[in-house]
């Protein structure tokens, strides 16, 4: 009797939980997908090559791996919210000693059907945990020096273990994933302005501390024509494409500049500018319409959330998304130096994806579950 | 529970507000991604197009095809064929020692030709293209085709070469093409806008004069390439201009006739259209193979042309200075009559070697050891009676001679600007010898003048020029050398007279018919009796040093001379007398004498230039245009 009911109310709670997807996020998500694809196709030349076909079972595991998240209840990711910190902590450290090498730096673990790159997953992490730890504060206490500590240390070390791969781009957006979280959370204000005049202030330490690549990308920033063929080639590159692409683009695997090779990392990090020299600015400001669509769907969804947590996180995870989104395309468009941060599901990269991905099925999960309330 | 509820709410409006302010950045960040995406996409958009085409598009120029040589017949003496080379660029190559080791052996390059690529190479900067072989078979060429993959940075080019059919023919009228040096591109501007690497440009002759026009301009090839420089596909191809086609008014039958005449001697052969002052043949001997020069002359040739005491590099028909001897005679003879000096009838007795003509204590002798005895104008002309002219120069006077002299073209250029060696030859007055030599004009230098000795220096051509005026009685031309030259108007005194009483001209021309034509005339043996081909002439010995008194006793003959000290054989002439077209001047050097060696030869060149007359005359009237 009581085994048949709870069946029961798990069907209906089925085309329920369906019935409550999000289904303009899921659409934009979709969509996104898609143009990744075409986008990837014309990387690829014009043909059906391996970065295409990779990227395309990549979306279709991790759209599936969305829906599966999204179907779990919300309270089970508050549930592991400190354990999935810890275990992507004990993956940075495995990688710290035993990663793949590749150009110098050592950010993959060989899991034999995939190298997994823990510092992205790590930047949907550090969110979960953050919120969770939060959660469960009282708003008086959120100021405590044992608070601030705490989520600090929770920042800084990950941060620490991916700068020592070297990657110091992941390891700013972990960071900002956490920073936002913490913004959120309703520590004072004048905490973050220390912060930031503090960061300030030691810039000049933390640049002699650079690698000496990571020092020239910040003075090839501030003058590209410094080392045109050098140093300055991928920020006039990536300039030439997306400004030549003008209003309507060139059209279709008509790029010129990816086309003829001329695009550094035409696959990962710079394939904004790809698609806006195709596509020019009606296609890129599209593109960006989808993302913000996005951010404004999450943002929606934290505010129908009933619990504190799913709110925090969905919040936090916009605020992320679109960091990433902001300072991928600074970077292509020449207002930043030239940092490694993949534009979300865009780019190529199996683990970007995957905690993106992550991302979006928790909170589809917040969303589906948003009359759950955690204790 | 009620505290935990309203701490909910605080923490719930705390969370909702810094989402608004978020919220707030956000749109503003957006917003300024947005609008610097319209910067980039739309307001710069033409300057960053600007730089992706940049970017994908290069250009390949290719040698532009140089306009042709042809002869009035349109035959192609200086032509163009498609040359096989091979070129790299050491910078593009990434293993230079291998590939240049493996182009020795699939070229088959001695050693001395591969010292040559090396030093070659070690002379260019590395982005500059090395011709590793300028000129190759095709088999050699479509094997290194074959081998392509093997030999990166290696380009095979099939470039366009100057091919000159008649070889030493005309080497001194259009000259030759060789690879342009640095100064060559420094000082034209439009060689240097077409310059490719291995670009042939004109040294000397009117391949140098015209270089401008027959240079033409490139092809040019416009290919999108890759990040690598790689070529993708083919944008555009733009057709250059060939170079302009110059047609020059030399017969090639003729020109080809003066070789012969002229083969192991040196000297100049020039027949002139002597109305239209038309070139129908110029040659100097001997002459050299321009296609040696084409793709570097090699050492070995060079050290050949060079070392040949007979001057082979020297335009004898236009820088030679020639004393004209006896050849200047006519124009003595008309300047005295012009100045009324003397009339037909005036006498002198030429009395032999015994009585020479005594003067401040230096003899005149003439060349007849017996004399000529009592010589008239006609006569002295017909013999070339020395003492006759010595007589005649004195009362005439250098001055009044040289302004005759002038008048008929000598002392001057003869083509102007066309080339750039020519000479202008001298014809001395005293105005001169004070103004050069700083000393008095004595008259003994006017006696030898009259007979062409001494300060006067004349060049071939202006010799047939001299020759074509008093052919045509006595009216100024214009010699030319290229059909139909636009940009030259004709000069307005084309045509005027240059005599001040057309009897005396006629008088000039039948002394020289009589020296040709009747017994006892100088070129009496080279005559030709049909009247179709009967011309009218004066020979000339030029003396190379001064005759002795020993040399006079010995009266060698010609061979026993030593060759240095030979006299220069002349001869002038224009024909056919009737109804005279041609003028033509024959210059041997130490030919000995100008009556046995140059006269002949005037003869064979009248024979086939008449012969041609019909025919080239059919030319200009443009009945035959197939030919």
């Amino acid at each position: 009797m009581y085994q048949q009911s709870r069946l029961n109310q798990n069907s209906s709670n089925f085309f329920q939980k369906l019935k409550d997807f999000d289904y303009v996020l899921l659409f934009c998500i979709l969509l996104l997908g898609c143009i990744s694809l075409g986008t990837m196709y014309s990387t690829d030349g014009g043909e059906i090559l391996f970065h295409t076909k990779s990227h395309f079972v990549k979306l279709i595991i991790f759209t599936f791996m969305m829906f599966i998240i999204s179907f779990i209840n919300i309270k089970f990711w508050f549930l592991i919210g400190h354990i999935s910190y810890l275990i992507v902590i004990g993956l940075l450290i495995w990688t710290y000693f035993f990663g793949i090498k590749s150009s110098g730096s050592q950010r993959w673990i060989d899991l034999y059907f995939i190298n997994l790159q823990p510092s992205e997953l790590m930047k949907i992490c550090i969110i979960l945990c953050l919120a969770k730890f939060f959660h469960r504060k009282k708003l008086e206490n959120v100021n405590s020096i044992y608070t601030i500590l705490t989520s600090s240390i929770i920042i800084l070390l990950p941060m620490g273990l991916v700068i020592v791969q070297p990657d110091l781009g992941t390891s700013v957006l972990i960071a900002i994933s956490g920073i936002a979280v913490l913004w959120f959370a309703g520590i004072n204000h004048k905490y973050f302005v220390y912060t930031m005049i503090t960061f300030l202030i030691s810039l000049p330490f933390i640049i002699s501390f650079l690698q000496p690549y990571q020092k020239l990308r910040v003075l090839t920033f501030l003058n590209p024509d410094r080392d045109p063929l050098g140093a300055g080639y991928q920020i006039i590159q990536s300039k030439i494409a997306v400004g030549s692409g003008g209003i309507f683009g060139k059209g279709f695997l008509k790029g010129t500049q990816s086309y003829l090779e001329f695009l550094p990392e035409k696959h990962t990090d710079f394939i904004f500018t790809l698609f806006s020299e195709e596509f020019g600015f009606v296609g890129s400001a599209f593109l960006l319409l989808i993302y913000a669509v996005i951010i404004f769907r999450i943002i929606a969804i934290g505010l129908s959330s009933r619990s504190y947590f799913a709110k925090l996180f969905c919040y936090s995870f916009g605020a992320a998304i679109f960091v990433y989104i902001t300072i991928n395309m600074s970077m292509v468009l020449g207002l930043l130096p030239i940092v490694g941060s993949p534009l979300p599901i865009m780019s190529y990269g199996g683990s970007s994806m995957l905690a993106t991905m992550a991302g979006f099925g928790i909170v589809m999960s917040a969303k589906i579950h948003r009359q759950q309330s955690i204790a | 529970m009620i505290n935990s509820s309203s701490d909910n709410v605080k923490k719930l409006n705390s969370i909702n507000r810094r989402m608004f302010i978020t919220g707030t950045l956000k749109f503003l960040i957006m917003t300024g991604i947005v609008s610097r995406l319209f910067f980039l996409q739309v307001k710069e958009n033409k300057k960053y197009l600007t730089l992706s085409d940049k970017n994908r598009i290069r250009e390949w120029k290719l040698a532009p095809v140089r306009g042709e040589f042809k002869d009035y017949f349109g035959n192609i003496i200086a032509g163009n064929f498609e040359a096989y080379q091979l070129h790299v660029i050491p910078e593009q190559v990434e293993d230079f020692r291998y590939v240049i080791y493996r182009l020795k052996d699939l070229l088959d390059l001695s050693d001395k030709e591969f010292k040559k690529v090396l030093k070659k190479k070690n002379e260019i900067k590395p982005w500059e293209t090395l011709i590793v072989s300028d000129n190759l078979s095709w088999k050699k060429f479509s094997k290194i085709n074959n081998h392509l993959y093997d030999l990166n940075g290696v380009k095979p080019v099939i470039s366009i070469s100057r091919n000159y059919p008649f070889k030493e023919n005309f080497t001194h009228v259009i000259g030759y093409v060789s690879q342009a040096n640095e100064d060559d591109i420094e000082n034209n501007q439009i060689i240097k806008k077409n310059f490719v690497p291995g670009i042939k440009i004109g040294k000397i002759g009117l391949e140098k004069t015209f270089e401008n026009k027959l240079l033409g301009t490139n092809d040019i090839e416009r290919y999108e390439v890759n990040a690598y420089g790689r070529r993708i596909s083919q944008l555009e191809f733009q057709k250059g201009e060939k170079g302009k086609t110059l047609r020059l008014t030399i017969d090639t039958k003729v020109q080809k006739l003066a070789n012969e005449l002229l083969k192991d001697q040196a000297g100049s052969i020039c027949v002139m259209d002597i109305y239209t002052g038309e070139i129908v043949a110029m040659h100097s001997s001997p002459s050299f193979d321009p296609n040696l020069f084409v793709f570097g002359i090699s050492k070995d040739d060079w050290q050949v042309i060079r070392n040949n005491p007979m001057k082979p590099l020297v335009n004898k028909t236009l820088q030679g200075n020639y004393s004209p001897g006896s050849t200047i005679k006519p124009i003595v003879a008309l300047s005295a009559l012009e100045n009324g000096i003397i009339n037909t009838n005036f006498t002198v007795n030429c009395r032999g070697h015994n009585h020479p003509l005594e003067l401040y204590g230096q003899t005149y002798h003439c060349w007849k050891k017996e004399g000529h005895g009592f010589m008239n104008l006609r006569n002295a002309m017909k013999q070339s009676c020395d003492t006759y002219f010595y007589e005649i120069a004195r009362k005439l006077g250098v001055d009044r001679l040289s302004e005759t002299a002038k008048k008929f073209g000598l002392g001057k250029e003869v083509f102007g600007d066309l080339f750039d060696i020519e000479k202008k030859g001298l014809i001395p007055n005293t105005i001169w010898k004070k103004n050069a030599l700083g000393q008095s004009w004595v008259l003994g230098e006017t006696i030898i003048t009259g007979i062409g000795q001494g300060y006067i220096q004349t060049t071939p051509i202006q010799l047939c020029l001299m020759t074509a005026q008093i052919g045509n009685g006595g009216h100024k031309i214009y010699p030319k050398i290229i059909v139909g030259d636009n940009n030259k108007v004709s000069p307005i005194d084309k045509f005027t007279p240059l005599y001040k009483d057309s009897k005396n001209i006629k008088i000039i021309q039948d002394a020289m018919f009589a020296s040709t034509n009747e017994v006892r005339g100088t070129s009496y043996r080279s005559r030709i009796d049909d009247t179709k081909y009967q011309f009218a002439g004066k020979t000339g010995t030029a003396q190379v040093k001064k005759i002795t008194k020993k040399d006079r006793e010995l009266d060698l003959k010609t061979f026993e001379i030593p060759y240095e000290e030979r006299d220069h054989a002349l001869y002038v002439a224009y024909g056919p007398y009737k109804n005279p077209h041609y003028a033509v001047s024959v210059v041997v050097e130490h030919g000995g004498n100008g009556s046995t060696t140059a006269a002949p030869m005037a003869k064979e060149l009248f024979k086939l230039t008449i012969d041609r007359h019909l025919l080239r005359q059919s030319i200009n009237d443009k009945k035959y245009l197939d030919i």
